[in-house]
């Protein structure tokens, strides 16, 4: 692999750097020749670093949720994009929603690149099950006071990963977004850049298809036995 | 505002955007006016609110040493 440091060298280019009236706190600090020696201030390759340093963990959470396995590659993309552009972060107490947004930018971007079709699941199919009323019928933790409650709680963290990636991409993402990482409707629709009313639907079906994949997933893996011989 | 008598199909299918708090005014009257007699669709209600919570829970995931240092590996490159 190219060396990023060959890809990418510091300082920005002049594009890059941030104007007084956005970022930078104060007159002095706009002018890099000036702050040579400073290497802490806003804008500067350091303050990059402690921002990229102190947001690997929650960007790389939120990549395993959105694309498994890719997680490593998508934040490694994200730090070069907020690399890059650096120089816009207007807000540096605002920093990790920053550089979350860059995330989902990239994962947008691969997905259109990727280019696959998905047909959507019609929303008939999906609204037919209910897991409240599948886990009333079934009764598969007979011993249990609070069914519903425990077996949710049958789910390890790994289980949960696992029937997120059953999932299509365009239904993941909305659901990831919404509701693990709690993005507003709107900003989820101007990030993926898709109408307002097509991230409903795909919440909604979202929804639905996550609760069907909770209970195929419990059956397929025989989840729930151990949990109901206790 | 009278509300409007809705089956359960249709108080289950705004169960979540009544969590998100994002039905009409009507909406949300012909909902609760369901919830107020309808036992089977409080439990589904609750259940949404605990399915919410489950999500919320499972959103942070501990990133791998080894990952973690090929990353800040990556910041320090460019």
């Amino acid at each position: 692999m190219r060396p990023l440091a060959d890809a990418i060298t510091w300082p920005l280019p002049t594009s890059f750097q941030p104007s007084v009236t956005t970022w930078t706190r104060g007159a002095a600090a706009d002018d890099r020749s000036e702050r040579a020696g400073d290497e802490t201030g806003p804008g500067t390759k350091l303050a990059f670093e402690r921002l990229a340093r102190e947001s690997i963990p929650s960007l790389y959470g939120m990549a395993r949720r959105l694309v498994g396995d890719a997680a490593e590659d998508l934040v490694q993309e994200c730090l070069m994009r907020a690399y890059r552009s650096f120089g816009t972060l207007e807000d540096p107490q605002a920093g990790l929603a920053w550089m979350q947004r860059i995330l989902v930018n990239a994962f947008r971007d691969r997905l259109r690149k990727e280019a696959r079709s998905v047909s959507e699941v019609p929303v008939e199919e999906v609204d037919e099950f209910s897991l409240y009323r599948t886990l009333a019928d079934e009764d598969p933790l007979p011993y249990s006071d609070s069914l519903h409650v425990d077996f949710l709680h049958s789910f390890g963290r790994e289980d949960v990963h696992a029937v997120l990636l059953r999932l299509p991409e365009i239904y993941r993402a909305p659901l990831v977004l919404r509701y693990m990482q709690g993005f507003s409707t709107k900003e989820i629709a101007r990030l993926l850049e898709a109408p307002l009313g097509t991230v409903l639907a795909r919440l909604h079906r979202g929804r639905k298809l996550f609760e069907k994949e909770l209970w195929a997933y419990a059956k397929e893996t025989d989840l729930l036995r151990s949990r109901a011989e206790r | 505002m009278t509300e409007r008598m809705i089956p359960c199909s249709e108080a289950v299918r705004q169960l979540w955007d009544y969590l998100d708090q994002r039905l009409t005014a009507r909406e949300q009257a012909d909902l609760e006016g369901h919830l107020a007699f309808c036992r089977r669709c409080c439990g589904e209600l609750e259940f949404a609110k605990e399915l919410q919570r489950f999500l919320a829970s499972h959103g942070a995931e501990e990133i791998p040493p080894d990952v973690k240092e090929h990353l800040e590996r990556l910041v320090d490159d460019l």
